[in-house]
């Protein structure tokens, strides 16, 4: 059996893996585009902060790993699929047969439509290849505008503040994180931010840049404000990578559509990771969730239905994220937003930076807000991930004080009656 | 035969010996927060839980870390965290269902149980054998074990 899989990130890594498990004797080839071995974008702020080299983001770090594994790694771009003959064609004029095929070729960070996008000095963030552009221009004191302030936005404004640039920050929406924290937790990020020196300017949009003639770039935000900057960073988005699929039979819509099994609409392709539209836990709907973890899943659940047949469901990811901003620890699960006819309760300390929000439908923790925790907030998950009911008893404390999950969490799985 | 830690909640007065154990052993420090194995308190019925990783077949901490930093001892079956690795993404955390792997900010790190490498210093230092380092099959973490289970998000059909 021939198993090809396209994208060497961790949804492909991960599916290999799962597949040279599952299964000894088949073949296994990764076709992946870009140079570096398989490396993880996650890793890339610490990158950037040099608390580790460019081999510290490598997904695997055994040497030989891939080899060892049987695991063939091709560098080359995958240009179009025939899915009738099962043959992919690559970039370098080549082709190569499959049994099953898993599309794992992630997303792609967008620019937004801004006059001067293109210029030199303007990066996204997504790739081992922009690091090295941002680690070449963010140097002690440089200026540095960053568009956006969403989830992987702030994760890159922690690694920028601390290489000591003039850091501003610009987001289009009237908070930071806004899909990702409420409205309280999103304000007290930006207020931590503005306590270190960071300019944040929430509910303004960069409208045009322009290079002036001492090569510096000019950045106007709105009607009439403008402000310099030595590098741009754009962290206004992503979208799925599917152009490659244009005219095949493979169903897209926004990401690969995929069924429970992570099979898109095409015979034994399967989709996995940032490029497929997948269930959510929460709400069963389809999705791109963008996540690390997610990919993982998926990857792990497309290998076991490549290697068997269609054995496995996907009981659906939860869409869940941890951010460190300056310091500041925040984490989202599930359905933060809260659900129609749900309860919920929330814990407010301003001046300590301490925030924990729940969310229940009937005595069912079904998602969280946390700021300035960070023990045992994977219970958080557990608890929602099994739909384990608390009862009345156990709702009624939390709703009390939503720090008492820990305890509530031991009393129902290890039997301990509940008197708090 | 692998070992691994055998919890007796009913037996556990609260001392919080293995705390302090634990932290010293790891952290060279008699600092109950730095402990990797907590006891939780029900203050009204007068009962107390520790409560540290399972070891956990699924080992989610490992499979969500994105540099490989959580490796399978050979010798223990622990999971272990590799500090020179460990980016402090904090990932681990928020995948592992039980809570037990857990940021430190002053290293910048995750830590979590990692059995001491065989000899687990809060099963010696719990005077009421409330902790016990046993052979694997005969512990009473099968119930966690089972409830880590449901938290699989596949299933077969
Ligand atoms: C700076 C940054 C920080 C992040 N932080 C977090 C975080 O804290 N938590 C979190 O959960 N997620 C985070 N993410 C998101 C996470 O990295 C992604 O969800 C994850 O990488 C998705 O994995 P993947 O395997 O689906 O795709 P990718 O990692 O994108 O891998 C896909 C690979 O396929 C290649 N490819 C694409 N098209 C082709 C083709 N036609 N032929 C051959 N190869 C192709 C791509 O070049 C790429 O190498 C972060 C992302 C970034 C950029
Ligand atoms: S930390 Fe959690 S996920 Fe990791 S081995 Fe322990 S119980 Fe399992
Ligand atoms: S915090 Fe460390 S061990 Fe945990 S997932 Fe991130 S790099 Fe891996």
């Amino acid at each position: 059996m021939q198993h090809v899989i396209i994208g060497a990130g961790p949804a492909g890594v991960t599916a290999a893996e799962a597949l040279r498990r599952l299964s000894p004797d088949c073949e296994i080839t990764i076709i992946g585009d870009e140079p570096e071995p398989p490396y993880s974008r996650m890793a890339l702020p610490y990158h950037l902060v040099n608390q580790v080299g460019e081999s510290g983001t490598y997904l695997r770090k055994k040497e030989n790993y891939f080899d060892d594994q049987r695991i063939d790694i091709l560098q080359d771009r995958v240009s179009s699929i025939d899915t009738a003959a099962k043959i992919v064609t690559l970039e370098s004029g080549s082709e190569k047969a499959y049994d099953r095929l898993l599309i794992a070729t992630g997303s792609t960070a967008v620019k937004p439509p801004v006059e001067g996008i293109g210029l030199p000095g303007v990066h996204n963030c997504w790739t081992l290849a922009d690091a090295r552009s941002i680690l070449d221009r963010a140097k002690p004191g440089a200026k540095v505008l960053l568009m956006g302030a969403g989830f992987i936005g702030c994760i890159i404004l922690e690694a920028l503040a601390s290489r000591k640039v003039d850091l501003t920050v610009v987001e289009m929406e009237d908070r930071m994180v806004p899909r990702m924290m409420n409205q309280r937790s999103g304000g007290l990020i930006k207020s931590w931010c503005e306590n270190k020196g960071v300019r944040v300017l929430t509910s303004t949009r960069v409208t045009a840049i322009q290079q002036e003639s001492d090569g510096r770039l000019s950045v106007r935000l709105g009607m009439n404000n403008t402000i310099e900057a030595d590098l741009v960073i754009c962290a206004t988005g992503v979208k799925p990578n599917t152009s490659f699929l244009n005219g095949s039979n493979i169903e897209i819509d926004n990401g690969i559509v995929v069924d429970r099994h992570l099979r898109t609409t095409a015979k034994d392709v399967f989709a996995a990771g940032d490029v497929a539209k997948g269930r959510d836990f929460s709400t069963g709907s389809y999705t791109v969730q963008a996540i690390q973890p997610t990919a993982v899943d998926h990857g792990r659940v497309a290998a076991n239905n490549m290697a068997s047949e269609l054995e496995v469901v996907h009981q659906g990811s939860l869409n869940m994220n941890v951010l460190d901003t300056m310091g500041l620890v925040s984490g989202s699960f599930g359905h933060w937003e809260g659900v129609d006819g749900g309860d919920s309760t929330e814990l407010f300390d301003g001046e300590r930076y301490r925030y924990i929000n729940l969310q229940f439908r009937g005595d069912v923790l079904v998602g969280a807000n946390t700021l300035g925790l960070t023990q045992h907030v994977g219970v958080l998950r557990g608890l929602i991930q099994t739909g384990l009911h608390l009862g009345d008893k156990g709702k009624k404390i939390l709703m009390n004080n939503p720090l008492k999950l820990m305890e509530v969490y031991l009393s129902a799985t290890q039997g301990t009656t509940l008197n708090l | 035969m692998q070992k691994s830690l055998l919890i007796d909640a009913g037996k556990c007065t609260g001392c919080l010996q293995c705390e302090m154990a634990c932290s010293y052993e790891n952290e060279n420090v008699f600092n109950p927060s730095k402990s990797r194995i907590k006891v939780f308190t029900f203050h009204d019925e007068g009962r107390f839980v520790p409560y540290t990783c399972t070891q956990c077949d699924e080992a989610w901490c490992l499979q969500a870390c994105p540099v490989d930093a959580i490796v399978v001892n050979s010798k223990t079956g622990s999971k272990d965290v590799l500090e020179d690795v460990c980016v402090g993404c904090k990932v681990c955390t928020i995948s592992c269902p039980f809570g037990t792997i857990n940021y430190n900010q002053d290293s910048g790190k995750v830590i979590k149980c990692d059995l001491c490498g065989g000899d687990p210093a809060c099963a010696s230092a719990c005077p009421t054998e409330a902790i016990t380092y046993v052979d694997a099959d005969a512990t009473g973490l099968a119930r966690m074990r089972e409830w880590a289970g449901k938290t699989d998000n596949t299933a077969t059909a």
